[in-house]
């Protein structure tokens, strides 16, 4: 079944977070990854979405199919207009959250993918991209 | 809004999870069940997330809040069912959910329910009694 690619979706509420889940698991699943390579990739996503939604005050999920070559691959990008990381290396480390929980999402969710960058515009708000390749 | 389901057997709460749960829902059955847990003054929590297919910080974190709230009410908590793929993330994420007892399956967790309750009557290890 081939998708219309890329596809953005809203995130407004937690239920939203689960319909990101839902999409980049079927996009896993078209991609061919292994159950355990699914399981990550939808994890980080499920950790990036809630911090769009509760420190970004909400945004959109892009979700893309990858080509290079021979190699395929799957892109989510999260962007939010909420305030932005002050210091993103500071938010990459294990432990680190300025607000509750166990802080790990960031640096957590970039050990389940193959590539996470985080960028910060001056203008404000957060875009964090992830890919996961075949 | 959608509640999951809380079944008594006995002196154990049995709770499934067979929906992809959103944050609310998943506060909403912590606070569901330390009200049952209060009012059945049930011993044992089981939880069978053999149905999950993902287990993120959020989640990870409420079976942590939920083993915590119970101890304090006098109810040991065992997660039971995790799908290996979800074993390899949690670990590969960095949570190792701190105080929650697990099991294979609901055999064992009702086994471990059983045992635990036996070990407390009899003066076992409690440290939370102790501080």
């Amino acid at each position: 079944m081939p998708r219309e690619s890329p596809e953005t979706v809203e995130i407004r509420a937690s239920s939203d977070v689960v319909a990101v889940r839902q999409m980049t698991r079927e996009y896993a699943d078209l991609l061919g990854l292994s159950l355990v390579d699914q399981t990550k990739l939808v994890t980080a996503a499920s950790e990036i979405a809630r911090n769009t939604l509760d420190y970004g005050g909400g945004g959109t999920a892009r979700l893309e199919v990858l080509e290079n070559g021979s190699r395929r691959g799957v892109r989510l990008t999260f962007e939010d207009h909420g305030p932005g990381i002050p210091d993103i290396a500071q938010a990459l480390k294990d432990g680190f959250s300025t607000a509750n929980g166990l802080g790990l999402g960031l640096g957590g969710a970039r050990r389940l993918v193959n590539e996470l960058f985080i960028e910060c515009p001056p203008q404000g708000g957060t875009r964090v991209t992830i890919v996961r390749w075949k | 809004m959608d509640r999951i389901p809380i079944l008594k057997m006995g002196d154990v709460l049995l709770v499934t999870i067979q929906v992809d749960m959103h944050d609310r829902l998943a506060l909403a059955l912590q606070e569901d069940l330390t009200a049952r847990i209060s009012a059945t003054g049930a011993h044992g929590v089981l939880i069978d997330i053999s149905s999950l297919e993902i287990v993120d910080s959020f989640i990870g974190r409420m079976f942590a809040n939920i083993a915590a709230m119970a101890r304090v009410l006098d109810a040991q908590t065992v997660v039971v069912g995790m799908q290996p793929a979800v074993a390899i993330t949690l670990v590969e994420l960095g949570l190792s959910l701190p105080g929650v007892r697990t099991a294979l399956n609901v055999e064992r967790g009702m086994a471990l329910l059983g045992s635990s309750q036996t070990s407390v009557a009899e003066g076992g290890d409690d440290a939370a009694r102790e501080s």
